[in-house]
């Protein structure tokens, strides 16, 4: 089943200065249960593409689908209510709530859903687990290491029970054995959960373990693999 | 959950915490110093001049005050007596005739004004005893009189001299006697001090032909805010269409309107104190929400709604607000009560000028719990509404931008 679609999206920066098309007319096709890493060097949209699937930002031209919505018809809350909903997202920079524990940032979208307390800290607690993170629970992310951090960013962008999970560069910050625990644990929620995986990245630790890499360059789709027995 | 982030948020950047309700403190501080500064010098002001001679309230015939003569003097019944029996915030009941009259001696005239008084009464409220320059004060009927300075001067009088009083008595009858000094007195208004003359009340009222009779009541009241209830007392006790009551402001609309005037002047001192407080607070609201521009865009990504996120911020503030300018009352109750205590004096020159004018120097704070609770409720509502500013720019945010930023 096609979670993500994306038909001609060409996004311009300063369109009235001096233009930049980040994004040149992206054709896309995401399907539920993927891996998948979106590659590319500096500047050639990989970040844009995903803010324009996650409905942060809006493409100039072309249709972007996601769970079969047209997510560029929809108002501004009307996508945030739909970000709540059906996508996870992970940043670089973790960006985690913090003056909140560990559990406290993983019930948050949760709090936002209106989901009842116990449902939430049931969900957040295992989340955690799944993560490894039992034991720091009720750390605030200031007490934690970044991979640590950015297995809570993890757990939080699964909280809501997504369609699928963006990751912005989810490794840029981690060091080797950081970055090899959270594609471990991506890894295993893929495989066991079918949860769809769309990374932006340059780290080739993760581009080895993707399942279909696509490469853009000047804001088009290059080449796109489909690999066998990754993962 | 949103109430526990907004708490936690502040306790987050405690340097930013401490600089915000430090700006909210001193803002409640430096306002509530201002208008206690104000309210007391002008209040400390009023009662000098009331007590001086008016008093806050006054009962007189009706008619009276517009056409000041003694033919409308008016019997000291029992049941103006018992005002103060009757009358709980009414301490004291000053019985007075009062008229013009030709003070000579020798071959000099002046115009004076001839008081007749109960001297223990007098003295209660206005503390003329305690204004005697030489010789002694009055006693009740005593044959004698109490002259002013300069009164005194202007005649080349003094203790022990007599001093020859004629005027137009009651409904015309011829008044003239003659009373020997047995002190004089100082007022620092000029315009006291050249014309005061006092006999005891039943000296006066013989000397006017109008015996049993006086011109006004002053009221010795505890308070300046008892004049309300005892205005409301009086109207029910008397009869109004026979006696006038008057409050300070009907006698002395000068003095009404020169704190009118001061109090409009000050509006824009305040405007400027105000003003100065918004932008110390803005500016510390201003950096804060500059700093967490990218918090911002992160929390909309995941879903949090603007009008969620924004009320979250506008919590915050609203508690640095609340935390700001209770701390601000705290600070303020021992600055303001130590000026209280110890109020401002001034010297010199400007004492010189404030005491001819029969002002003391002396500017002493007001203690009073409403000036600290409507300065600090006035920074908490500048607070609140600048509180509005991390709203709005919420409201704009691009989460993208604000990402990259």
């Amino acid at each position: 089943m096609k979670v993500i679609t994306t038909k001609g999206v060409v996004k311009i920066y300063n369109p009235d200065k001096i233009p930049v098309k980040a994004l040149n007319g992206v054709d896309l096709e995401i399907t539920e249960g993927e891996f998948t890493a979106i590659v590319g060097p500096s500047g050639s949209g990989k970040t844009t593409l995903l803010n324009v699937i996650g409905g942060l930002d809006r493409p100039d031209e072309g249709d972007v689908e996601v769970g079969g919505h047209d997510i560029d018809a929809m108002s501004d809350n009307q996508l945030i209510d739909f970000r709540k909903e059906h996508i996870g997202f992970v940043f670089q920079a973790y960006n985690l709530i913090p003056v909140l524990t560990a559990r406290e940032n993983v019930e948050f979208v949760m709090l936002l859903q209106n989901r009842p307390k116990k449902e939430r800290r049931e969900r957040a607690e295992e989340l955690l687990r799944a993560v490894g993170l039992e034991d720091k629970m009720d750390k605030r992310p200031s007490e934690l290491s970044g991979g640590q951090q950015q297995r809570v960013a993890v757990a939080r962008a699964l909280a809501p029970k997504p369609d699928f999970i963006l990751a912005d560069e989810p490794t840029a910050n981690l060091d080797s054995k950081s970055t090899a625990n959270l594609l471990d644990i991506m890894a295993r929620l893929n495989e066991e959960e079918k949860i769809t995986f769309v990374f932006s990245t340059h780290d080739q630790r993760v581009i080895d373990r993707a399942r279909r890499v696509v490469t853009l360059v000047d804001g088009k789709v290059a080449t796109d693999e489909v690999r066998e027995g990754k993962v | 959950m949103l109430f526990r982030l907004a708490w936690r948020n502040i306790w987050r950047n405690k340097r930013r915490t401490a600089i915000t309700a430090a700006s909210i403190l001193f803002a409640v501080l430096f306002a509530t110093f201002m208008e206690s500064i104000q309210k007391g010098a002008w209040d400390h002001m009023i009662n000098s001049v009331v007590n001086y001679y008016y008093g806050y309230v006054q009962v007189h015939e009706k008619g009276y005050w517009d056409e000041q003569t003694i033919d409308k003097a008016f019997p000291l019944a029992d049941s103006l007596k018992q005002l103060e029996e009757k009358v709980p915030e009414i301490r004291k009941v000053l019985p007075r005739i009062e008229s013009f009259a030709l003070a000579s001696t020798g071959e000099h005239t002046s115009g004076v004004m001839v008081v007749g008084i109960d001297p223990a009464r007098e003295n209660a409220m206005t503390n003329l005893q305690g204004r005697i320059s030489n010789g002694k004060y009055l006693e009740d009927s005593e044959e004698a009189a109490l002259v002013a300075e300069g009164v005194a001067e202007n005649l080349g009088l003094s203790v022990g001299d007599t001093i020859v009083l004629i005027s137009q008595g009651y409904h015309g009858v011829n008044a003239a006697g003659k009373y020997p000094i047995k002190g004089t007195v100082n007022f620092g208004s000029p315009e006291l001090n050249k014309q005061m003359v006092y006999l005891t009340l039943p000296v006066a009222q013989y000397f006017y032909g109008a015996t049993g009779l006086v011109t006004s009541l002053a009221l010795q009241l505890d308070e300046q805010d008892d004049i309300r209830p005892v205005l409301r007392a009086l109207h029910t006790e008397l009869d109004t269409s026979a006696y006038e009551v008057m409050d300070w402001k009907d006698m002395l609309p000068d003095l009404v309107e020169a704190k009118t005037v001061d109090s409009a002047g000050n509006v824009i001192v305040y405007f400027i104190l105000y003003l100065i407080i918004a932008f110390g607070i803005f500016g510390t609201i201003l950096m804060m929400s500059k700093e967490r521009e990218y918090e911002f865009g992160v929390l909309i990504s995941v879903g949090m709604h603007r009008w969620q996120l924004g009320l979250t911020v506008w919590m915050e503030i609203i508690m640095l607000g609340l935390l700001g300018a209770f701390a601000g009352i705290l600070a303020s109750i021992p600055l303001v009560y130590y000026f209280y205590v110890n109020p401002l004096r001034f010297s010199g020159d400007y004492a010189a000028a404030m005491e001819k004018f029969g002002f003391e120097a002396i500017f002493p704070a007001n203690f009073e719990a409403h000036i600290f609770l409507l300065q600090a409720l006035l920074v908490f509502i500048i607070t609140a509404i600048l509180a509005l500013y991390p709203l709005v720019k919420v409201r704009r945010l691009k989460p993208v931008e604000a990402m990259r930023a």
